[in-house]
């Protein structure tokens, strides 16, 4: 077996790739997550934490954080953030930036938490054009109560609260939260995406620093609907979140920008 | 010092402006409303943001975002409308982030409301009750100083009458002193720097820096609380150090009660007035203390018997107490009703007091 001749000095810090590979974890996470193997939260803290270094916004971020699973990560995230009442977060944000104007504001909510407790505050913020970030974490159930049916729920989706499925006669229908918000004139970015496949991960990251950019300059709330995998609200194997989420949720709620700034969309985002 | 021909409404708002209020969120109700319209036309003025609000939950929770980032921050209604931001006036409690909140009140059927910590978990609200717009002046200084200082929300307890009258007033700006710097304020400047800040009623900290948690934080609350209770409260007595009988009201009914406890003393009743300026803390010790030689207690409030509970936990003998208020609302049901007048008060002051006591000797004084 031949050798090959390569010193490796661990005396000094590694040249610049490789150190990048080591530090993979954004330098904003303080530790591990407590959520439930397969959950698509802590996929989407990452994203929205990357993106804030990346648009290098960090020491001037603040974030406002709701009540869900997602909940737990105003430990892990070394940001400057307020914990609210459930659903008001658009409320507490709205409070927060009209005062500090440059400062770049986020909330983050469930879909409980933004589309049945707190709907009233997040359709109002996008119609009075608030300039925050509004991030919404879709899995279509109370998760942190353990899988109760949601406004967002699918026909068809079976909870604890509608145990032979979810239907419409009995339930009536799930709200599409990001069209209505699109649909408002004081929004100016509204985009869904997903983080069930390394694609629709990547594609995601994109939307949310749209977003986020869309807040620097000045265009009005920019909502990003993130459909996340519950596995174990969903009742499904962790390693089936995406699947079921693929085939239950995503043609209900179709990826892809809703609302932005610039007509050629779909191409910035596929770029 | 000049006098200013100015709405109570008016008058209030400049006194928060003069404060270093910089937002203010509300809804439309009446009396509340010509104070939200107020803070809309003169907030702007004053570098500060007015928002009308969409309902009083979005209100209050703007506000408390506003105050999280470190300014100072207002909002406002009344009856309904502060019950839908009790949730938010604890979570202001809890998480300890100041938060002025004007109740504007239709009457005095609130007491409770703003007396008993109504949304959750255990904490108390400080409440000033000012009799009259030149002292609303003064209390709406203090609330944002006092919230500012405890980090906690407070309570103006204002009604019909202050939002409305018009009166001659000097808004002087209050000489406070002065307070530390908000370190604990939202700003993002520690985001990233692995010391970043957290404004949580469950209070766990970061991973890297535990907090005290809920157990240990809401001790704290409770344990700041206490302390408050001891230092804060405020009261006024006219009169009581000789009275046989003394009357205990608190807003504009004390306001009204006054002017009738002067009136007969002139004409030689030894009666004389207690009135909380404090809702909470209710000045308790006071009121033992101004009860103790007294042969009878008359409770004056526009309600169904609300102060009342307070007045029999500390008055000196329970037995001596008497109601002499009761429910009273004008026709539209949005303002006090009949019973807010001085011979009315007048009638049952002495009902009470000339039952019991001859009157001294008249001692006929020229009014002034
Ligand atoms: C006023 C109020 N009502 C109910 C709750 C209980 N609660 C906590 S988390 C939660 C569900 C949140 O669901 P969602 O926002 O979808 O988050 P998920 O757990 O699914 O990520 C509820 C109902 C609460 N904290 N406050
Ligand atoms: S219950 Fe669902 S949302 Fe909550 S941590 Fe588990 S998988 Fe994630
Ligand atoms: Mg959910």
């Amino acid at each position: 077996m031949a050798t090959t001749d390569i010193t490796i000095d661990t005396r000094t810090a590694p040249p610049p790739p490789a150190s990048k590979a080591a530090a993979g974890a954004p330098s904003l996470i303080l530790g591990e997550h407590s959520l439930c193997p397969g959950c698509g939260e802590p996929v989407a803290l990452r994203l929205l934490l990357e993106t804030l270094q990346d648009l290098d916004v960090v020491h001037r971020s603040i974030g406002v954080v709701g009540h869900g699973c997602y909940g737990s990560f105003v430990r892990i995230m070394d940001v400057d953030v307020l914990q609210c009442l459930h659903g008001r977060a658009p409320s507490c944000a709205t409070g927060i930036k009209r005062m500090r104007p440059d400062s770049v504001v986020f909330t983050l909510q469930g879909d409980g938490d933004m589309v049945n407790e707190g709907l009233q505050e997040i359709l109002h913020s996008a119609a009075r054009g608030e300039n925050i970030t509004c991030i919404l974490l879709n899995n279509g159930v109370f998760g942190d109560t353990g899988g109760q049916q949601t406004a967002t729920t699918v026909l068809g989706q079976r909870t604890k609260t509608s145990l032979e499925g979810r239907n419409a006669e009995q339930h009536g229908y799930p709200i599409p939260i990001a069209d209505m918000v699109a649909s408002l004139q004081g929004s100016g970015y509204v985009a869904r995406g997903a983080v069930s496949t390394p694609a629709a991960v990547a594609k995601t990251k994109r939307m949310i620093k749209r977003a986020v950019q869309s807040q620097l300059d000045g265009n009005g709330l920019s909502l990003v609907e993130i459909l996340t995998m519950c596995p174990t609200g969903w009742f499904v194997p962790a390693a089936e979140g995406a699947d079921y989420q693929g085939s239950s949720m995503e043609p209900v709620y179709p990826i892809g920008e809703l609302k932005s700034p610039e007509p050629q969309t779909q191409e910035a985002v596929h770029a | 010092m000049t006098l200013e021909l100015l709405q109570g409404s008016v008058a209030i708002t400049r006194a928060a402006l003069a404060a270093d209020c910089k937002f203010f969120a509300g809804y439309p109700m009446s009396p509340f409303t010509p104070l939200l319209e107020a803070m809309s036309r003169e907030m702007a003025d004053a570098s500060g943001v007015c928002i009308n609000a969409e309902s009083e939950i979005e209100g209050a929770n703007m506000a408390l975002g506003a105050s999280a980032a470190g300014f100072r921050a207002a909002t406002g209604s009344c009856g309904q409308g502060i019950a839908l931001m009790q949730e938010t006036i604890a979570e202001a409690a809890l998480n300890e982030t100041p938060l002025v909140v004007f109740n504007m009140a239709r009457n005095q059927q609130d007491y409770y409301q703003c007396t008993r910590g109504g949304g959750w978990g255990d904490y108390r609200t400080i409440t000033l009750a000012p009799k009259d717009i030149t002292e609303a002046v003064e209390h709406t200084q203090l609330l944002f100083h006092l919230a500012d200082k405890h980090r906690a929300p407070v309570i103006l307890y204002g009604d019909d009458l202050l939002a409305k009258t018009l009166v001659g007033v000097d808004v002087a700006p209050l000489d406070l002193p002065e307070l530390p710097a908000k370190d604990w304020a939202l700003d993002g400047s520690a985001s990233g720097t692995g010391s970043s800040r957290q404004v949580w009623t469950f209070a766990m900290g970061k991973k890297n820096d535990p907090g005290p948690g809920p157990d240990g934080q809401w001790r704290r609350v409770a344990a700041k609380f206490a302390e408050i209770e001891q230092v804060e409260a405020r009261h006024e007595t006219v009169h009581a150090e000789d009275a046989e009988t003394l009357v205990v009201a608190f807003g504009s009914a004390a306001k009204f009660a006054e002017y009738v406890v002067e009136e007969l003393r002139e004409e030689g009743h030894r009666v004389g007035l207690f009135r909380p300026i404090t809702l909470w803390p209710f000045p308790g010790a006071a009121l033992a203390e101004a009860t103790r030689g007294v042969e009878r207690v008359l409770v004056f409030e526009l309600n169904a018997g609300q102060m009342i509970d307070d007045v029999r936990q500390w008055a000196h003998d329970r037995d001596t107490i008497r109601f002499i208020g009761g429910v009273s609302i004008d026709e539209s049901g949005l303002a006090f009703g009949p019973l807010l007048d001085a011979p009315v008060i007048r009638e049952r002051i002495l009902a009470e007091h000339a039952e019991h006591a001859e009157p001294a000797a008249a001692v006929p004084t020229a009014r002034s």
